[in-house]
């Protein structure tokens, strides 16, 4: 062998580097493949046709008109499902087409294919449905009387979650000598992922049918669509396309059996794509909340006990809403040490849009109820705000809501000293904009500073095991050596494939990878979601790309004659102990690529027990502060964001870029709900379903955001990562609040904070009363 | 109808085109051009956007008809035969792009905002991009690549 530098050189783009992500190129030539770009050959379109009411029986489906239309080629209702006509990833109680009841506006009753989409569209116009409007159950809270009518059968109460600690775990009292009440709410939020709901199926020659679709998590679809179509699993194949942001609204089926429906009727491939308005009736939103607090506290600022109420309303049907409730009760008591707590969270079948996973999943919510108390409580007991919360934050060691005793750090003081310690914003006028526009020279402009701090489990929880497969391939050819990853991950934007590639450079040594995604006949990689890719599926990688390091020091250590010599990979060679180079890793591999597939499972967790909601449920928990400068305009009732700063610990900054751009993105979706994001609800019936009238910030609603990165390594996972999808949208809606709080010297106990509430033109603002 | 339009300089002949269909409708189906992005399609997000003889317009509110005889300039015709265009460069050096669904859309309203523009200001890229939604990054690596994109325009391009 030829001797080669002592030194492997260090090999780019490995854990920790700001690595370029791998579909960039492709996405900035616009040739990226988005769900709703796919073709194929003699194509159809797919349509679906919604009830326009919130709640009817069908009386009757008259298809014959739109099967008349010329260009049509199929028209299917609930009597064309060959399966079973319901799905949901947890509860299945949701009908693929409705059978004799529909129970909120938009859901799917009828399908239609045809050659283009206009003539889809007006087919589907065609199909009479005749209905009895029946009165929507429309009030979470009045839904749980025992008088209400019954959206579902066994009754509109989906799950309780109550949680019991100390005293009221005892059955005692709780009582402190100071109190404070409040009652806070927060409106429907949407993802409002700008790549609609799409997809394109194709039969297959087996009678099976390949659908490519945009989606969080291939196979739990599989598993809906497969029961919807009554097919064996490996005559339904799902291929992940590019998907355009998901933040949880990818999380249940939309048009996925829909389609497959019309390609296996008509015998040709079906694209369906939803309009924007379509999109926002399909998809769940983030369940609008109601949540009496009670905290006690001794004179000294600190907290006694926590007493909550929280009904979340779930709409028609239950997507995600058990966890979201279980996450609620977790959360409930944000990241303080609280001895005795009474909480108790409902989620609540209505006839409103139904609500599920959306980025924070129900943490976000109780974060703004926690945070908007520990205000009001710091006001009562004349301390600085930040101080009260420093004095009552957890720490490693600490027990949260559900009893669980924290095992990795949880930097909670740490994290409220650093954004309160970055100097403040100047009185500047925004970047090259004004507040008040011609209406006023800001006359009425108040400063206001607001901080939060939330927390949120990270994965999924209460002994659900969402492992994650991954396969890592060594090759060499040509002299050049290279790693092939593949894993079902959907990469929805978030950069699972960049980080995928990044450890398997750092455990191989290697530049080149490609990573590849599995269909749903590889092993699952769980979804994308609750923050949870990066250590799963990352921990996933690292296992495959360890095993077959293993594999190929071994047979370096042939190579070279003497076992135990050959200890890592580096720079695309073998090296010693002393890091020297002891052989070419292409001579290695000459002989032929060594793959390994490892299933990786995180570490155990439990069940919430029934009745006090005590449990080690979670396997990590993550953590992040917000303080957010407002320039607040109290007559015009108008908001300007100067500056927002976080602070977050993420375990190992695995690619500070793209981190950044998480916490961006999550901190201004958390900004969007403070200040102008709700679906608009009035009678069971969407009010805004359009970018016109349901508003998300704009580039002109965005400050500056100052973001201080920890990374205090968390010891039971993957170099120590702990998931950032999420964090950065918790404590974001209360920290902007509790900003517009300080400069109007109002209550303001609900989100998204209208202008009316601002300019204190509400009786909004008495409900928590001050 | 018969429609005939430049697109990215090539002339481009379509038959049976209905006079209901969009410009954005015409790109992506007719011609295959996926590069622009159909969020909305109703005018609200920016991510179809296109040069229209010259003029950033939103595709999907362009009725086909209109873009008879006219060229049209979607991200597609962005990069030259010498790589790519520095805009395209600045936002994947600036980690401006997650999902992508935005890029092609703030791509056009950029490159549009530097013909204009050569050295835009903090209220000038913002005005330029108000159009333009994007729902992951929250904008701060995009209004990062636009002034990267600036000034890598500004050092390419000799000063009279
Ligand atoms: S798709 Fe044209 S503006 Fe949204
Ligand atoms: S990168 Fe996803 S919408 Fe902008």
């Amino acid at each position: 062998m030829t001797p080669y530098a002592t030194h492997a050189r260090r090999v780019a783009g490995t854990v920790g580097d700001s690595a370029p992500r791998p579909d960039g190129p492709l996405k900035v030539r616009g040739a990226f493949a988005y769900s709703s770009d796919l073709e194929a050959e003699g194509m159809l379109w797919g349509t679906t046709l919604r009830s326009p009411h919130p709640h009817a029986r069908i009386l009757s489906v008259d298809t014959s008109a739109a099967l008349a239309l010329p260009g049509v080629r199929a028209v299917l209702t609930h009597r064309d499902v060959p399966g079973r006509n319901l799905h949901g990833s947890m509860v299945v109680d949701q009908p693929v087409l409705a059978v004799d009841t529909v129970r909120y506006e938009g859901e799917p009753v009828a399908v239609v294919a045809a050659e283009d989409p206009e003539t889809a569209r007006r087919a589907a116009e065609l199909v009479h449905v005749a209905y009895e409007v029946l009165p929507p159950v429309t009030d979470a809270e009045a839904a749980l009387a025992p008088d209400s009518p019954a959206v579902h059968p066994a009754g509109n109460l989906l799950r309780h979650v109550p949680l019991r600690r100390g005293r009221a775990a005892r059955g005692e009292p709780l009582t402190a000598d100071v109190v404070v009440r409040g009652v806070y709410e927060v409106g429907m939020q949407d993802q409002a992922f700008l790549g609609p709901e799409s997809g394109l199926a194709v039969p297959d020659p087996d009678g099976g049918v390949s659908l490519h679709v945009a989606t969080q998590w291939l196979h739990v679809d599989h598993d809906q669509v497969v029961e919807a179509l009554g097919l064996p699993r490996e005559k339904v194949r799902l291929y992940l396309a590019g998907v355009g942001g998901a933040f949880g609204a990818r999380e249940d089926l939309s048009m996925h059996a829909h389609a497959c429906l019309l390609a296996l009727r008509t015998g040709r491939p079906v694209k369906m794509c939803y309009t924007r308005g379509e999109s926002f009736v399909g998809h769940v939103h983030r369940h609008p909340a109601r949540m009496a607090y009670e905290h006690g506290a001794t004179r000294d600022g600190r907290l006694v006990y926590v007493k909550a109420s929280i009904v979340l309303d779930g709409g028609a049907y239950s997507s995600s809403s058990p966890a979201v409730a279980g996450t609620v009760a977790t959360c409930s008591l944000g990241p303080y040490e609280v001895p005795d707590a009474e909480v108790d969270v409902r989620v609540v079948y209505t006839n409103n849009p139904p609500c599920g996973a959306m980025r924070g999943f129900g943490a976000v919510q109780t974060c703004f109820g926690y945070e908007s108390q520990m205000d009001r409580l710091a006001r009562e007991l004349g301390m600085d705000p930040v101080e009260l919360r420093i004095r009552n934050a957890v720490a490693e060691g600490s027990a949260v809501a559900n009893g669980q005793v924290l095992d990795h750090p949880a930097p909670v003081a740490e994290l409220l000293r650093r954004v309160r310690e970055r100097p403040m914003p100047g009185p500047s006028l925004p970047e090259g904009g004004h507040l008040t526009g011609t209406t006023s020279r800001g006359e009425s402009v108040v400063r206001g500073v607001g901080y939060a701090v939330g927390f949120k489990n990270v994965g999924f929880v209460e002994g659900f095991d969402d492992y994650s497969t991954a396969r890592v391939r060594l090759e060499a050819g040509g002299g050049q050596v290279r790693a092939v990853v593949t894993s079902a991950a959907a990469e929805v934007g978030q950069g699972v494939v960049t980080v995928q590639a990044q450890i398997a450079r750092t455990e191989l040594g290697v530049e080149q990878v490609a990573v590849e995604f599995g269909d749903s006949a590889f092993g699952s990689a769980g979804p994308s979601s609750s923050s949870r890719q990066t250590y799963v599926t990352g921990g996933a990688v690292k296992a495959a790309a360890e095993a077959v390091r293993a594999r190929v020091l071994e047979r370096a250590d042939r190579l070279l004659g003497r076992a135990g010599t050959a200890t890592g990979l580096s720079g695309e060679a073998v090296t010693g102990a002393g890091g020297e180079v002891l052989c070419k890793l292409a001579d290695v591999l000459g002989d032929g690529a060594v793959e390994e597939t490892v299933e990786w499972h995180h570490r155990p967790t439990f069940p919430l027990d029934p009745h006090t909601g005590q449990g080690d449920s979670v396997f990590q928990f993550a953590f992040a502060a917000h303080r957010a400068v407002v320039d607040v305009d109290v007559e015009l009732g108008l908001v300007r964001t100067v500056e927002i700063a976080t602070a977050q610990d993420v375990g190992k900054a695995v690619n500070p870029q793209a981190l950044l751009g998480q916490i961006h993105g999550g901190t201004v979706q958390g900004l969007g709900l403070a200040l102008m994001e709700e679906i608009r609800v009035e009678g069971g019936l969407m009010q805004n379903p359009s970018f016109t009238d349901y508003l998300i910030p704009t580039v002109h609603d965005v400050p500056p955001m100052h973001v201080d990165v920890l990374e205090l390594a968390d010891p039971h996972a993957p170099y120590g990562v702990r998931g950032v999808g999420e964090p950065p949208n918790i404590s974001s809606p209360a920290a902007v609040a509790a900003a517009v709080r300080d400069a109007t010297g109002l209550a303001l106990p609900r989100i998204p904070l209208r202008p009316e509430d601002v300019a204190g033109l509400t009786a909004a603002d008495d409900a928590g009363g001050r | 109808m018969r429609l005939t339009l430049t697109v990215n300089g090539e002339q481009r002949d379509i038959e049976g085109v209905a006079g209901t269909e969009s410009l954005l409708y015409v790109l992506r189906q007719r011609l295959g051009l996926h590069g622009a992005k159909n969020a909305c399609e109703q005018g609200q997000c920016g991510s179809c956007s296109v040069h229209l003889d010259g003029v950033l317009v939103c595709a999907c509110l362009v009725p086909a008809p209109q873009a008879h005889g006219r060229s049209v300039e979607t991200v597609e015709g962005l990069a030259g035969g010498d790589g790519p265009h520095p805009v395209q460069e600045a936002f994947l050096a600036c980690g401006a792009v997650q999902c992508g669904f935005c890029t092609p859309g703030m791509l056009k309203a950029t490159e549009d905002l530097l013909r204009r523009c050569p050295d835009p200001g903090e209220a000038e890229i913002k005005d330029a991009l108000a159009g333009n939604l994007c729902r992951c990054t929250g904008y701060r690596h995009i209004l990062e690549a636009v002034r990267l994109a600036a000034a890598r325009t500004r050092a390419l391009e000799p000063r009279p």
